[in-house]
């Protein structure tokens, strides 16, 4: 198994200090419903910052199934683009693209102009709720199915908190059981935007506190 | 054996239980009810008539016997006595703690009909208590049969399936998808009511048993039940619970500070927010609470939010005869300081322009002539709505079972508009060696009646299995 994540939490900056090999007290997974996979024909895959990685494995199984692969790279800045010579390895087109410009194109303006001229049968997008909000409405316009991959706050991940509720097609739907992946064009992604930042406060409190704390390995608990 | 016999006076009244004092209690997590002493357990077993033919047993759907652990109380062989409960039901420290007696055994014990029955939960407790202050005896290990059986679930139901299939010789494999054992009794029952180290000692004493228990393993992601079949398995029970919560619909549900019973419950039982920041886990609970519902969870929930510092309103729509929560907890969380609003709904919740909530609007209801199953329904009295300030909202208006099973088994047969399994009377399922019970067969229910089916579907998978072929 191997994991990417940020460390940008208590949580992450915890894990970031464990070595290989090292333990964690508990993990459980896959969980959610498996990605659908099959030959749509061409695709337009878009990652932002740590969510590259996962996206980095529909690439590849979305090639195995017979598909053109065109791969897009986003990040606030040059520092957090990840694996950008796997993407190239498996992909058939790479673009980069950054918030600041200091790496590849500023912004996702290229992708307006690039959906002017090129044709996609669908479009896969992980990364920040931002990111996915956008490219969604950018594809809206064309047409293009546009699959998001939600990771709204969870507590258990299978079914029982309700936190990670999300309104899809103006419905409630849990992200853990009937997702992770919806349709993009359906998705209120502002109430999303807000839930995510219901706990802020309280993740920062924690966060400042473990670093005071001189960062116990043990996890705290 | 020597026979003791108590002089044939009957005492009308029961021993009291301590409790710790309702304005100290609504302050702390520590467990309310402090349980008996010696000497009061002695007095209590001693009301007991020992009725040759015992009402008591007929009130208790795992069969406990009840005259049997009782009069050896009255011998102080409390080794024996909780021995005896034992081969009926394996967490005898739970069911003295959370069944609702008073409509089980003790609502048959014959000297309720004259005076108050027998403390029959009490004594229970009192006997679990002191086999954890004295060590626990495990039986003696039967020959093995040679069959699998796999468990889907380690809360109420599942541990007691496989608790008694263990004894029979089997080998028995637990799945539980947290990171600790005891289903509801872990997440959801709050501290106060049931402490977690007597549910993880209840898990134990199962492992101890012999079965095997494999945690963060979530049956239908990780293995479908038909991959655990086909892996040597035997037979199957699925108690996987009624886990998936329900909310009420109304406009502004999904703000900030509207929780789910399950998710406050989860942040504060299982993941200890109560103790953020030293635990991981953060609940934000403000001043006002505000809790949807009627139910032992809705009392859970308000008494949990008491005691994390707020004030807490109770709204329910139908009015306080109606209430479905044991009588005894609706007593507690009045005396600890929760204020009930009966025949009240809510209509929309408001939110701050943070996107948490602050305000919300209700209706009046009014009481309609009861239903064929004589319950009474309600309706809206028009032009009532009637705001409130809240800084937290949590709906505990009932949860519906985990769909993800469900969804992950071809063949298994499930009721459509409820998601529950459909079981027959022993909990066999559609699906042959497949058998299911507890909140997911039967929709949200008690520890007990969840007990109760994983003793019946034991028993039924005993039978297939060492008759099959």
């Amino acid at each position: 198994m191997s994991f990417a994540f940020h460390e940008v939490g208590k949580t992450t900056k915890a894990l970031g200090l464990l070595n290989q090999n090292e333990c964690i007290d508990n993990v459980t997974g896959p969980l959610g419903n498996p990605s659908e996979v099959k030959n749509f024909g061409k695709v337009l895959c878009v990652g932002g910052s740590v969510m590259i990685a996962p996206l980095l494995l529909q690439v590849k199984a979305m090639k195995a199934a017979g598909n053109n692969v065109t791969t897009i790279l986003g990040a606030r800045t040059e520092e957090f683009i990840m694996m950008e010579e796997e993407a190239k390895a498996i992909s058939d087109k790479v673009y980069i693209a950054t918030d600041d410009g200091s790496k590849g194109y500023a912004g996702l303006d290229f992708l307006r102009d690039l959906l002017k001229t090129e044709k996609f049968d669908r479009c896969v997008v992980m990364g920040p709720v931002i990111l996915m909000k956008d490219v969604s409405e950018i594809t809206k316009p064309y047409g293009i199915p546009t699959i998001v991959t939600l990771t709204p706050i969870m507590i258990d991940g299978m079914g029982m908190c309700g936190v990670c509720r999300v309104t899809v097609d103006g419905k409630m739907q849990f992200g853990c059981v009937d997702g992770p992946e919806f349709d993009g064009h359906k998705v209120d992604f502002d109430q999303l935007i807000l839930r995510q930042r219901t706990m802020l406060p309280e993740e920062r409190l924690s966060s400042v506190l473990w670093e005071i704390r001189g960062g116990c390995k043990c996890g705290g608990s | 054996m020597a026979e003791v016999k108590p002089k044939p006076k009957l005492n009308k009244k029961a021993v009291e239980m301590a409790k710790q004092e309702p304005k100290v209690r609504a302050k702390n997590f520590n467990e309310v009810a402090l349980g008996y002493s010696e000497a009061e357990a002695l007095e209590e077993a001693s009301r007991c008539l020992q009725c040759p033919k015992p009402q008591c047993m007929t009130g208790c759907p795992v069969e406990v016997p009840i005259p049997g652990f009782i009069k050896l109380i009255r011998e102080k062989k409390y080794d024996e006595a909780i021995a005896l409960i034992k081969t009926k039901n394996a967490l005898p420290a739970v069911c003295g703690r959370v069944c609702p007696q008073e409509v089980q055994c003790q609502n048959t014990c014959v000297v309720g009909k004259v005076g108050e029955p027998i403390s029959i939960g009490r004594l229970e407790r009192f006997l679990a208590d002191w086999e954890r202050d004295n060590g626990s005896q495990i039986p003696q290990k039967v020959p093995p049969t040679g069959k699998k059986i796999a468990i889907v679930g380690a809360g109420p139901a599942g541990l007691t399936a496989a608790a008694d299939l263990v004894k029979l010789g089997h080998d028995v494999t637990m799945f539980e998808a947290l990171h600790v054992g005891g289903g509801v009794l872990s997440y959801g029952i709050p501290e106060f009511r049931l402490p977690k180290a007597i549910v993880q000692n209840e898990v134990a004493y199962i492992q101890k048993l012999g079965v095997d228990l494999r945690l963060g393993n979530l049956v239908g992601r990780i293995h479908t039940i038909p991959e655990l079949m086909k892996n040597g398995y035997d037979a199957v029970f699925i108690g996987s619970g009624a886990g998936l919560p329900q909310f009420s619909g109304c406009p502004g549900e999904n703000l900030g500070g509207i929780y789910s019973a399950n998710e406050f419950l989860i942040r504060v039982n299982l993941m200890k927010a109560f103790q953020f920041p030293d635990y991981d886990t953060p609940i934000r609970i403000g001043k006002h609470v505000v809790v949807i519902g009627g139910g032992n969870v809705a009392m859970d929930c308000a008494r949990s939010s008491l005691r994390l510092g707020a004030d807490v309103c109770l709204l329910y729509r139908r009015s306080r005869a109606e209430l479905p929560a044991r009588h005894e907890e609706i007593e507690n969380a009045e005396e600890e300081g929760v204020v009930c609003k009966f025949l009240g709904a809510p209509v929309e919740f408001y939110g701050d322009e943070s996107g948490w909530v602050k305000s919300m609007k209700c209706i009046a209801m009014e009481l309609t002539e009861p239903d064929a199953k004589g319950r009474r329904g309600v309706k809206e009295i028009p032009g009532s709505e009637f705001m409130m300030d809240v800084d937290t909202v949590i709906v505990a208006i009932g949860q519906t079972p985990n769909p993800i099973i469900q969804r992950t088994t071809e063949g298994l047969q499930s009721d459509p508009r409820h998601g529950t399994i459909c079981v027959n009377e022993v909990g066999k399922t559609s699906l042959d060696g497949v058998y299911a019970g507890g909140d997911v067969a039967t929709g949200a229910a008690t520890v007990i009646s969840a007990m109760g089916a994983g003793k019946r579907a034991a028993k039924a998978m005993h039978e297939y299995i060492m008759n099959k072929k």
